[in-house]
């Protein structure tokens, strides 16, 4: 048989394969060059970025909980100025996508950032991170009103050319909803699911564990949830998806596909083994031979539903 | 270190033994490529494959050696040793693997400490298991320098590897808070009392709680004696991608934060690129 092909094109970025990695697991790819071979990967997500530096939260910032972790990192980053001089540099040589998350205080910051990425040519697309506080609407976060999400990602569409992905979070009451908002502006994809917020306590000192009180949870215990919400948006929602949630393995991944996602992103797994999205890929792979499918593309929303 | 001499391997449990109420030195088998690894590194252990405890653990190395085979003609194994206290569910699955068990282990990582002018007296400060690196530091120094340790813990039965230092020939200095071991109170009080008598070129190198390095660092600064400490901290990933282990650096100001990954950056730092909180 001849070997399958893995290849996928989201928002117009074409990939060798469907696996990439996700925004604050990865670093700027150079962490993690001598663990894998970049250019294995299906694209390559940066740490979240903003316009000027972020020092993040104070210590304790993440703590481990059943079958995942929480972290309040406080979107700690380099800032633009320094990515574009320090990292991709680095990133030039790689022969792989590379997609910038970022993300900013003010509707204003989004339209500046995806302004200066656009003039990038190493950067292949954008992801929105629209988790973020809204520091000019009292704090509410972009991504929890569908109004809001529609105007920034309509302000970041009209900023840029490049392909732009919106980052959706889960702790919303209807995702679906803000899906719609941002197939409305625009957006060429979505990826799918940002952390869940939670907390954990230590009953000893009667604390929370984390300085910030509260963090974002990922790893295998959200997956179930981002699987719901990935076959929910999928179903409602004419835009490339990008499944996000505690994916470990090949089987993890392909599970997203026949939800409805077209490429995925490995996070939490990444710290625990550094070498495991390169992994996925090859095990995909297998799967495909071992199953007589030739494109992985084929099981793109295949689950069968009676 | 290198970065391309980074590895993750499969490690074989040789013999995993309690050395003092609470506490384990376990040997594990390693690649040769070990021998690289430098005093103050540290390695991501896991000690389970499944999803719960989900994220490595890391220990700092202790010694490295080179197994002996039982029977002629078997190839030599090289190994590694930490040393850990039993505090958590990852510590008790490490607790209780035999020989023969195998984990996976990812390393050596970080910066290791700067072994200084060979003719400087060498100060080693460290409490519980932060003792592991010093261990393996000493045994690197005292060839060339004179060493002196100093061990401090709550009890007895925290204090790890004084025989261990003592037969590498080095003076160690002991001091409990309860006075069950060595002399009653602080280890940096025995520490300060030792340098008083000025004179000597020395550099200090210590690994323990943080109020113990907290204070070492001051007694350090006081004596204008260079002083190199190891931190410990909570980690996910050990590289320097996940930011979850911070440490605020010297010029850290609200305004213009100043953060440093205890993995990355460290997890050896001049004293002096330290804020002490």
């Amino acid at each position: 048989m001849k070997k399958p092909d893995l290849t996928v094109e989201i928002a117009g970025i074409k990939m060798r394969n469907p696996v990439m990695t996700a925004s604050g697991t990865f670093g700027y790819g150079e962490e993690y060059s001598s663990y894998l071979n970049l250019e294995r990967l299906g694209a390559i997500v940066t740490k979240g970025l903003s316009l000027s530096p972020k020092a993040g939260n104070p210590m304790p910032r993440i703590v481990e909980t059943p079958g995942g972790m929480l972290n309040a990192i406080g979107l700690q980053n380099v800032g633009i100025e320094a990515f574009i001089e320090n990292k991709i540099p680095f990133l030039r040589t790689v022969d792989t996508p590379v997609i910038v998350n970022f993300f900013g205080n003010t509707e204003d910051e989004y339209a500046e950032m995806a302004e200066r990425l656009d003039k990038i040519p190493e950067v292949s697309g954008l992801e929105m991170n629209i988790s973020c506080p809204n520091v000019k609407q009292g704090g509410i976060a972009f991504g929890s009103k569908p109004d809001n999400a529609y105007s920034v990602v309509k302000a970041v569409r009209e900023s840029t050319i490049k392909p732009i992905i919106v980052k959706l979070s889960p702790n919303v009451t209807d995702i679906v909803e803000m899906a719609h908002a941002c197939a409305e502006a625009e957006a060429d994809g979505l990826s799918l699911i940002n952390t869940l917020t939670g907390m954990a306590i230590d009953l000893q000192k009667r604390k929370p564990v984390l300085a910030n009180i509260t963090g974002g949870l990922s790893g295998p215990a959200i997956k179930p949830i981002a699987l719901r919400m990935v076959w929910q948006v999928s179903r409602a929602v004419d835009l490339p998806i990008i499944g996000i949630g505690g994916i470990g393995t090949a089987t993890d991944a392909l599970e997203f596909m026949l939800a409805g996602a077209s490429a995925v992103q490995v996070g939490t797994a990444n710290f625990i083994s550094p070498g495991i999205a390169e992994k996925i890929v090859h095990d995909m792979e297998r799967y495909l031979v071992e199953n007589r499918i030739s494109a992985v593309r084929e099981l793109v929303g295949a689950l069968e539903i009676q | 270190m290198k970065k391309d001499e980074m590895m993750q391997f499969k490690s074989m449990v040789i013999f995993n033994d309690q050395i003092s109420p609470g506490y384990c030195k376990i040997r594990l088998t390693a690649p040769r490529e070990i021998v690289q690894s430098r005093p103050g590194q540290f390695v991501m252990v896991r000690v389970y494959d499944g999803i719960d405890p989900l994220l490595r653990r890391p220990f700092g190395i202790y010694d490295l050696g080179v197994f002996e085979p039982e029977y002629p003609n078997m190839p030599k194994q090289h190994y590694l040793e930490i040393l850990y206290k039993i505090v958590g569910r990852g510590t008790g699955i490490l607790q209780s693997l035999h020989h023969n068990d195998y984990l996976d282990i990812l390393g050596p990582l970080g910066n290791g400490f700067t072994m200084g002018n060979e003719d400087d007296e060498k100060i080693l400060v460290g409490g519980g298991f932060g003792l592991a690196p010093l261990y393996f530091l000493a045994k690197r120094l005292v060839s060339v320098s004179n060493v002196k340790v100093f061990i401090g813990g709550r009890k007895k039965e925290d204090i790890l590897c004084v025989t261990e230092f003592e037969r590498l020939g080095i003076d160690t200095y002991v001091a409990t808070d309860d006075g069950t071991l060595g002399s009653m109170g602080l280890v940096t009080e025995v520490l300060e009392k030792y340098l008083s008598d000025g004179g000597k070129r020395r550099t200090i190198f210590a690994c323990g709680p943080g109020p113990m390095l907290k204070s070492t660092a001051a007694i350090a600064e006081l004596h204008g004696i260079s002083c190199q400490v190891s931190l410990e901290s909570n980690m996910a990933c050990g590289v320097g991608a996940c930011l979850g282990c911070v440490t605020k650096g010297s010029s850290h100001t609200e305004e213009k934060p100043d953060y440093r990954c205890v993995c990355k950056d460290g997890p050896v730092f001049d004293s002096r690129q330290i804020l002490w909180g």
